[in-house]
């Protein structure tokens, strides 16, 4: 029986209690060893100990007091609290979401420093049981970086610094110090929420209370987030087996909570089985999902996903369980011997509505006070009358209600506009001023046949070889995938040109997404991915992804005129600051729709033409069809 | 372990067992020549995964296994998961065999299984003295079977706080070994722990994590290993008893034999055989009898006939039935923790009942 951790309650009696059975244990061994022992003991004093030694001892106390700065004490009143780690000098800070989850929007938080501070709620993701916050009323938060959790080896040093059993009463972290026991553990939800994939597991003390407190490694920064133990016929207390949400996979949710989204985690749209050979296979698969439309079928068998080769359905569940829905990753996959390689777009393990029941509606499973004594486990609801979950917004605090926004589909709308204006400033910042002229690209296909595109306020032209199509471009985005096979390439650019011109909110309903992989495909090395920032727009049918990277450049966009539906995708390689292109377009556009490359178009020449309207646009090409303008494969 | 004296490496020595967990990035000139993550991965090439019998409420289907013989002997505890015909046994690598039972010593509660594969690791009987206290020790075991096909077992750190006798009296459970086992001072002996290896920072097995035991008296779980010679004598006592058992073929001929043989003739009546392995308990004695005179007793476990050890009523059968008639029966039995002696004097004539 696996249960997460945190702290619901600290009734003095039940302290105890808890403490009862440690207590007796180190008692009894400490009288054993002390009748055991042998006469000579360890060097009395430190004259007798290498200086190695005692350089590295006062390297941990150094390091263990500057983790502690960055552990947070999170008290979520009558409902209990637990631990939470800070990541960032403005006060944003990691836990678990059934930590704050009781909660509710705003917490009270406290510090190594003796203070207390008002927390926000900023992102969730129920699936993971990761929550983000944020401490409000400083600038200069300490706070840990996160480290690659992927070089984390068996025996590594580490240190869990948190607040087990409430006992922090003055913010001080409790330290618990250990090895780690096992890398790339999962551990099953509890239903479809709070799966721990691809976890560390540690023989560090992790009691109740530790829950959301960071993991950190002999340098002391944070390779996880404590957030469960095995507990069993031993009651609710460690038993030198803990598990921690790895950084890795935290860094990947990262960017779409600080979007204060309630965020889904990722699904294949295929359940796999190991086969009696050994081998992972698919065992049923969806024929609506991504994968399906790319090839997968039932009884293909499982090579590697993101670059992490999977011998066992474990394996599978731990990478996707780190996944965030809406990446795409490449999936290898063998048939009758011939190894196929695939990018698949990943969908949500839940829907909206499923999500947002999850969030509200868990709260009486959430709220179990700590018993005294095992057994501790499986622990039903108790039936009482459910705590006042989320305070009324009349409630909170005015520091917390100048930073917080109630919008369906997130947990606070407020930090989305924050990552949005961010995003235009940078996308403002990395173009130099086109103006609304008509903006004009022009070069040479793949092929070497050339191309001309014309993109202007009232109207958006291709000239292919095989023909010209225009659509209009003043409203509503053409739902018509224009030019034919693109599967809407003028409407990508379209919404290219607002964004730069007009910015974000310009497109339509247009939200912070997140953060995504720059190059799906280079995930196939196994390595960790590049992530950039993505908008997603709405404009009447017409679904946009709009990939910005930190210099403000837009890196790629993806288009769908209709759900479920393959998008029109196309990628821009940056232009030099040499090539007379203006700053922030592209030297190169690959289209792509489904599994056919549509072109890859090679900029020779771009200008902006002044806004003087055009006296006849090129002839209304729609009825005309052009073919695809190469064949795939070509890149 | 050294104490610390004028010279300076015999200090390092000391300084590095007790302190060498909390060297970060120092070399310490006396410092083992591989770090912590190489003796672990070492190690744990050699310990198993073992899946048999359970997986109701209170008894897992799942312990470890130490692989100690390249022709691929794995020592384990013996319990109820290996009540099964299908015992599975798994690598580190997620080689996946099936093992056979080869025998138990009751006495240390000690299985030895066997697998057939090639290229296999193992960790060498090194006839290590005990260790003394502070020793700091890894364990590796399928604590609740959290690592699954190639992935590595758990890995736990903790010091030997102590090397005392095992005293089961307090206990819930009875355990009839008597002699001395480690204890450690961290919670090693989980479910599915029992069976794992104990071993130093070279990566020298100490010793085998044991069965898990709570003393009723106090609540306290008892986190100890059985200390790697006595290992390795139940290791031996099982091969040795192997060495004169039957092989399959032979076995059903004995078997027709055996089942000649009635212990009743000795004035003992053991537990109905209803299981493979149905442990050898007096159900009880007849007043009068040769089993009577030598002091046999209702609820005795019967763990060794004549010096070989047993651990099911069949096995008794077997053993009764290769004696010859006239030869001394002597049966080694578990009485209330305590291991107890019976002579039960010459073997009678094999019962000529149809």
């Amino acid at each position: 029986m696996k249960q997460t951790i945190a702290q619901r309650s600290r009734p003095r009696g039940v302290l105890r209690l808890l403490w009862c059975a440690p207590a007796c244990i180190s008692g009894w061994l400490l009288v054993i060893s002390a009748a055991f022992a042998e006469p000579a003991g360890p060097p009395a004093n430190g004259a007798d100990v290498a200086p190695e030694v005692l350089a590295a001892q006062q390297q941990r106390i150094e390091v263990i007091a500057r983790a502690s700065q960055a552990a947070v004490a999170i008290f979520a009143g009558e409902a209990g609290g637990g631990s939470g780690v800070l990541i960032s000098a403005d006060g944003y800070a990691l836990t678990n979401f059934h930590v704050v989850q009781p909660a509710g929007v705003a917490m009270q938080c406290g510090l190594a420093d003796g203070r207390q501070y008002e927390a926000v709620l900023v992102g969730l993701d129920p699936t993971g049981d990761v929550a983000l916050i944020k401490l409000l009323g400083r600038d200069d938060f300490p706070y840990a970086a996160l480290a690659d959790s992927d070089t984390v080896e068996v025996g590594d040093f580490c240190f869990a610094a948190g607040n087990p059993f409430l006992l922090a009463t003055d913010f001080h972290p409790s330290i618990s110090a250990g090895i780690v026991s096992g890398v790339h553990r999962y551990q099953f939800p509890a239903g479809t929420i709070l799966e721990y994939a691809d976890c560390l597991q540690v023989d560090a003390a992790i009691n109740p209370g530790n829950s959301g407190g960071a993991l950190f490694d002999a340098q002391g920064r944070i390779i996880g987030v404590n957030g469960r133990a095995s507990f069993e016929k031993r009651g609710r207390v460690n038993v030198g087996v803990g598990y921690a949400i790895s950084a890795n996979q935290l860094r990947h949710f990262l960017g779409c909570l600080k979007g204060g989204r309630l965020v889904d985690h990722a699904t294949l749209g295929a359940t796999a089985a190991t086969a009696e050979d050994g081998r992972v296979v698919v065992s049923d698969i969806l024929d609506s999902s991504d994968a399906y439309r790319r090839g997968l079928r039932y009884d293909d068998e499982i090579v590697s996903i993101a670059g992490r080769t999977v011998r066992t359905v474990n394996a599978l569940k731990n990478v996707l369980g780190t996944l965030p829905a809406g990446w795409r990753v490449p999936l290898v996959y063998r048939r009758q011997g011939r190894r196929y390689e695939i990018l698949v777009r990943l969908a949500g393990v839940h829907s909206a509505a499923e999500l947002a029941s999850i969030v509200a509606g868990e709260n009486s499973k959430q709220t179990r006070r700590p018993r005294p004594g095992p057994p501790a486990a499986p622990q039903p609801a108790e039936e009482k009358p459910e705590p006042p979950a989320h305070p009324a917004p009349n409630q909170l605090s005015a520091a917390v209600k100048e930073v917080y926004e109630a919008r369906p589909g997130f947990t606070n709308y407020h930090f989305n506009t924050v990552e949005l204006s961010r995003v235009a400033r940078s996308v403002a910042a990395g173009h130099a001023d086109p103006g609304r002229g008509t903006w004009v690209m022009a070069g040479h296909l793949g092929s070497g046949e050339p191309f001309r595109i014309e993109l202007a306020d009232s109207r958006a032209t291709i000239d292919l070889p095989t023909g010209t199509t225009s659509v209009d471009a003043s409203g509503d985005l053409d739902a018509n995938p224009s030019p034919p096979g693109s599967g809407g390439m003028l409407a990508a650019l379209i919404v290219w040109r607002r964004l730069v011109l007009e910015g974000p909110t310009a497109l339509g309903r247009t939200s912070y997404w997140g953060t995504a992989p720059l190059d799906p495909a280079a995930l196939i090395s196994g390595a960790e991915p590049v992530l950039i920032d993505v908008l997603e727009t709405a404009v009447a049918a017409v679904e946009t992804r709009v990939s910005v990277t930190p210099s403000g450049a837009v890196a790629a966009i993806d288009l769908w005129t209709a759900p479920d539906a393959d998008p029109c995708e196309l990628t821009f390689a940056q232009a030099l600051p040499i090539s007379g292109i203006p700053a922030g377009w592209p030297a190169r556009i690959e289209a792509r729709h489904g599994d056919r490359l549509f072109g890859v178009f090679h900029i020779e020449a771009a200008s902006v033409q002044a806004a003087a309207p055009q006296a006849d646009s090129p002839a209304d090409s729609a009825g005309e069809v052009p073919r695809p303008v190469e064949a795939p494969g070509e890149t | 372990m050294q104490t610390g004296k004028r010279s300076g490496s015999v200090s390092g020595i000391c300084c590095g067992l007790l302190l060498g967990w909390l060297v970060v990035g120092a070399a310490v000139s006396a410092a083992p020549p591989v770090s912590p993550e190489q003796t672990i991965a070492g190690s744990a090439r050699c310990v198993v995964k073992l899946y048999g019998a359970g997986g109701v409420r209170g008894l897992e289907a799942y312990q470890t296994g130490i692989l100690v013989s390249a022709a691929g002997h794995v020592v384990t505890v013996q319990s109820t998961v290996l009540d099964s015909d299908e015992i599975d046994c798994v690598l580190d690598d997620g080689r996946r065999y099936s093992a056979t039972l080869l025998g138990c010593d009751p006495l240390r509660e000690l299985a030895v299984l066997s697998i057939q594969g090639e290229d296999l690791p193992a960790f060498s009987w090194e006839q290590l003295p005990r260790v003394a206290p502070g020793t700091r020790v890894f364990a590796l075991s399928n604590l609740f079977g959290v690592a699954v096909g190639d992935e590595r077992v758990s890995v736990q750190h903790g010091v030997v706080s102590g090397v005392v006798p095992l005293d089961a009296r307090r206990g819930a459970h009875e355990a009839p070994y008597r002699g001395d086992v480690y204890i450690l001072d961290c919670t090693t002996n989980n479910p599915g722990s029992a069976g794992g290896a104990v071993v130093d920072w070279r990566g020298r097995l100490l010793g085998m994590l044991g069965k898990e035991l709570r003393a009723t008296t106090s609540g306290i779980w008892l986190n100890y290993a059985l200390p790697v010679d006595e290992v390795e004598q139940g290791y031996r006592s099982v091969l040795a008893g192997q060495g004169t058992s039957p092989t399959p073929t032979a076995e059903a001929a004995l078997d027709s034999v055996a089942m000649r043989f009635d212990p009743q003739l000795l004035g003992v009546v053991f537990v109905p055989d209803l299981l493979d392995r149905t442990p050898p308990f007096v159900e009880s004695v007849r007043s009068g009898s040769a089993a009577a005179a030598a002091g046999l007793r209702t609820d005795d476990l019967v763990v060794a006939v004549n010096g070989r050890s047993v651990s099911s009523r069949t096995g008794v059968q077997h053993i009764l039935a290769e004696l010859a008639t006239g030869d001394r029966v002597q049966f080694t039995v578990v009485r209330e923790g305590s291991i107890v002696e019976c002579g039960l004097g010459p073997r009678p004539a094999l019962s000529r009942k149809p």
